[in-house]
């Protein structure tokens, strides 16, 4: 009997909890699958939370998707890590600015015995390697930040890869989990930023490969959605947010987050 | 051949025809039910029976004329209907009598009182807080009875009503169906039972292939010489016919 | 594979032991979503489910196979469909439900409501065929006839319920889309179970869903408990 009481008020609760809740101080914030299954975000809010009482919902999402959802005024801000993606956003009005937060890094992992001899700290050279082989190699294919770093890494190697795929190359239109799932299960190579990687359980054969190129270096930037597109978006706490996360308490929450003792991202805000 | 009577028709049919797509339940009947009548309808399975108490009832639409008079308050003829196997709803036995009374038009304040009357009626008033379902076939007939009698018709029609019954239960339904019609309800029912019909009824009707044969007063129809198709029903030589 | 379930096993009792109060959260707010969502479906998808079983009009086949059609709408085009409605670029945005629980009671209830109607008119038609004509005689016009019907059938249609709700609880596609698997707001057991899954933490999603498994056993252990205390009008007689 109890229990159906639980239930009324349960159900009862979440009838009322759609006013409730707007009075709680809280923002929506489009951010990627592969940052918040990071850890950061668990590390990072209620650091925030506790400076300024503000609630911040993260809703994960791939990048494009993320930008989409800001884009439609669904969220109040966005935190991605696909500079070019960004620009584009800003050049269409839907932000005023974006400011640099921070940067994590990709590397390539494959099979322990390393049959495509990848290893090394470059990035161009590995890739060309595993295209001359055939290699097999998992790509997310979901119109992520990850997935438009990973066509880039191709074309400097010399390879459009989602023009004329190398033999091997499997794109499976799904997040860096699955996609890393899948090439463990397989023994291929793939493309994961750090953090995920380190918080990957499912690992069987799979090693870092690659490491180290400057150029897979993964920069995260932050927007507030433009008001004047969306009225209804709540401008100031997200302001308040953004202003945070780069100013010297942010960062330093930011470069606070290690796992095993290995910082996963690296502050870069420019003053 | 068909009765005559000088009072008024409860309810009459005139060339009265149903149709099932091809198949033709009824043709062309002329029927008139009056007032104290106890009509027996006869005949083989498909021969019309249980269309011709629909049609009376008003249940199937029908080419031809139905004529329905209304009683002498000037309200709509008072009618209800007991099935071979009655639907009883999955609760007790007092409230399926408590919803016809509703579904009957009486109003709440007597709801009770008729309920407690039907059942005392039919013997059941001992059963009413046990569910419907579980009662013997005999009881549930006797409640389908109850059901009927409790919204007071001028017209009772029963399709077949001991049919599925056990010896001693038909008895008692019987009994109760004499006392309805000694009160002054007028009833239509069909059987296969010609004893029953002898007992029952004061009219027999025989059908054959949806038409009306022969419609007698009981005492003739079982003495006078009858068409052949009918003479041999009542001999019992008839064939059953699907 | 054989490590794997064990490893699973494992990790669902010591969920469950541990009490994790955010997974008390995550499992009540499972709960409540797909509580809510068959509440609301019972309420209008029995009705319009008895009455279409019942009612004669032009049409009326074509609705149903309609209805039917509707009980293989995917979860995901639901909750793309209400996500659409819901945006604050959609038609329904000024009500800023978007990535809260009420979307997802919503989109959940959008799901589940042609099952308990599709199902109720299938049951209902059933019970109608063989006895409409002694509820007509009795004077019960169409409404009467759906509510005495729904009455009569009501331990069938507990398990169209359960029915629905297992359907609802258990699916991911329309409440990731509409919620946000927003941590502490509308994140429940199977977009959970995703999350981890696509986390890697495999032993942890399977645990998961055994425990999820485990509730819904218990809810229905109780309601068959229920009914066995009520069951006075469950014995009948063999026809």
């Amino acid at each position: 009997m109890r229990w159906t009481g639980r239930l009324w008020t349960g159900l009862l609760w979440l009838a009322l909890a759609g006013p409730a809740l707007a009075q709680e101080r809280f923002i929506v914030m489009a951010s990627t699958t592969s940052t918040e299954q990071s850890g950061l975000f668990a590390h990072l809010l209620p650091a925030f939370k506790a400076a300024s009482g503000i609630d911040v919902r993260v809703v994960a999402l791939g990048t494009g998707q993320a930008l989409d959802a800001a884009r439609r005024g669904d969220a109040d801000l966005v935190f991605v890590h696909d500079t070019a993606a960004e620009r584009k956003f800003v050049a269409e009005g839907f932000a005023t600015e974006r400011r640099a937060v921070m940067y994590n890094d990709f590397v390539v992992v494959g099979p322990k015995a390393d049959p495509a001899a990848v290893k090394g700290h470059d990035i161009a050279a590995a890739l060309a390697k595993l295209a001359g082989q055939g290699a097999p190699f998992v790509s997310r294919g979901d119109k992520s930040g990850t997935h438009a770093a990973e066509l880039r890494f191709w074309q400097l190697a010399g390879i459009d890869a989602a023009a004329a795929a190398p033999k091997g190359y499997r794109a499976c239109g799904c997040g860096m989990g699955p996609a890393l799932n899948i090439a463990s299960s397989a023994g291929a190579y793939a493309l994961t930023d750090r953090g995920t990687w380190l918080n990957f359980k499912n690992r069987g054969d799979l090693v870092i490969l690659v490491e180290g190129d400057s150029r897979l270096f993964n920069p995260y930037g932050v927007m507030v959605v433009n008001p004047a597109r969306h009225p209804h978006v709540k401008a100031v706490p997200a302001q308040t947010f953004a202003d945070w996360i780069v100013s010297p308490a942010g960062q330093s929450v930011i470069a606070g987050y290690k796992i095993g003792g290995q910082p996963l991202f690296f502050p870069n805000a420019t003053r | 051949m068909s009765a005559m009577s000088a009072t008024t028709a409860l309810i009459a049919l005139g060339q009265a025809s149903v149709h099932f797509g091809p198949h033709a339940a009824l043709q062309r009947i002329d029927f008139e039910l009056r007032a104290g009548e106890r009509v027996a309808l006869v005949g083989a399975n498909g021969s019309g029976k249980t269309t011709l108490l629909r049609a009376l009832h008003g249940q199937v639409p029908l080419v031809g004329t139905r004529t329905v008079t209304n009683d002498a308050q000037g309200r709509a003829l008072a009618q209800a209907m007991v099935f071979q196997r009655p639907f009883l709803l999955r609760l007790s036995v007092w409230r399926n009598l408590m919803l016809a009374l509703w579904l009957g038009g009486v109003p709440r304040s007597q709801r009770a009182t008729r309920a407690r009357e039907s059942l005392t009626r039919v013997g059941l008033l001992d059963q009413a807080g046990r569910p419907a379902r579980v009662l013997s076939g005999g009881q549930q007939q006797r409640l389908a009875l109850a059901r009927a009698w409790a919204v007071r018709p001028q017209v009772l029609f029963l399709d077949e009503p001991t049919a599925s019954l056990d010896p001693s239960a038909k008895r008692e339904v019987e009994t109760l169906i004499a006392e309805f019609g000694r009160e002054g309800m007028a009833l239509v029912m069909s059987t296969h039972n010609l004893g029953q019909a002898k007992r029952l009824a004061t009219r027999v009707v025989y059908l054959e292939g949806g038409r009306l044969i022969v419609d007698l007063p009981t005492a003739e129809f079982f003495t006078q010489a009858l068409p052949e198709a009918a003479a041999l029903f009542v001999k019992g030589e008839m064939s059953w016919k699907e | 594979m054989n490590g794997g379930f064990g490893d699973s096993l494992h990790a669902a009792f010591g969920l469950l032991a541990a009490a994790d109060p955010r997974l008390v959260d995550v499992l009540l707010l499972s709960l409540a979503v797909s509580g809510a969502a068959c509440a609301i479906a019972a309420a209008f998808g029995m009705a319009a489910g008895a009455w279409l079983a019942i009612a004669r009009f032009p049409g009326q086949r074509a609705l149903t196979a309609l209805l039917n059609t509707m009980l293989a709408l995917p979860p995901v085009v639901v909750g793309l469909a209400v996500y659409l409605l819901l945006s604050r670029s959609g038609p329904l945005g000024s009500l800023g439900l978007l990535f809260t629980p009420q979307a997802m009671v919503v989109a959940q209830t959008v799901l589940v409501l042609p099952i308990v109607a599709a199902l109720t008119r299938q049951l209902v038609a059933d019970a109608w065929r063989g006895n409409g004509e002694q509820l007509r005689s009795m004077g019960a016009g169409v409404l009467a006839s759906a509510a005495l019907l729904l009455l009569h059938e009501r331990l069938a249609l507990v398990t169209v319920l359960l029915t629905a709700f297992g359907r609802a609880i258990g699916e991911v596609g329309a409440v990731m889309i509409v919620g946000g698997n927003i941590e502490g707001v509308t994140r429940v057991m199977t977009t959970t179970i995703a999350l981890e899954t696509s986390k890697g933490d495999l032993p942890l999603a399977l645990g998961l869903g055994l425990v999820l498994l485990g509730v819904v056993f218990a809810l229905n252990a109780a309601i068959a408990l229920l009914q066995r205390r009520h069951g006075r009008h469950a014995e009948e007689r063999p026809r």
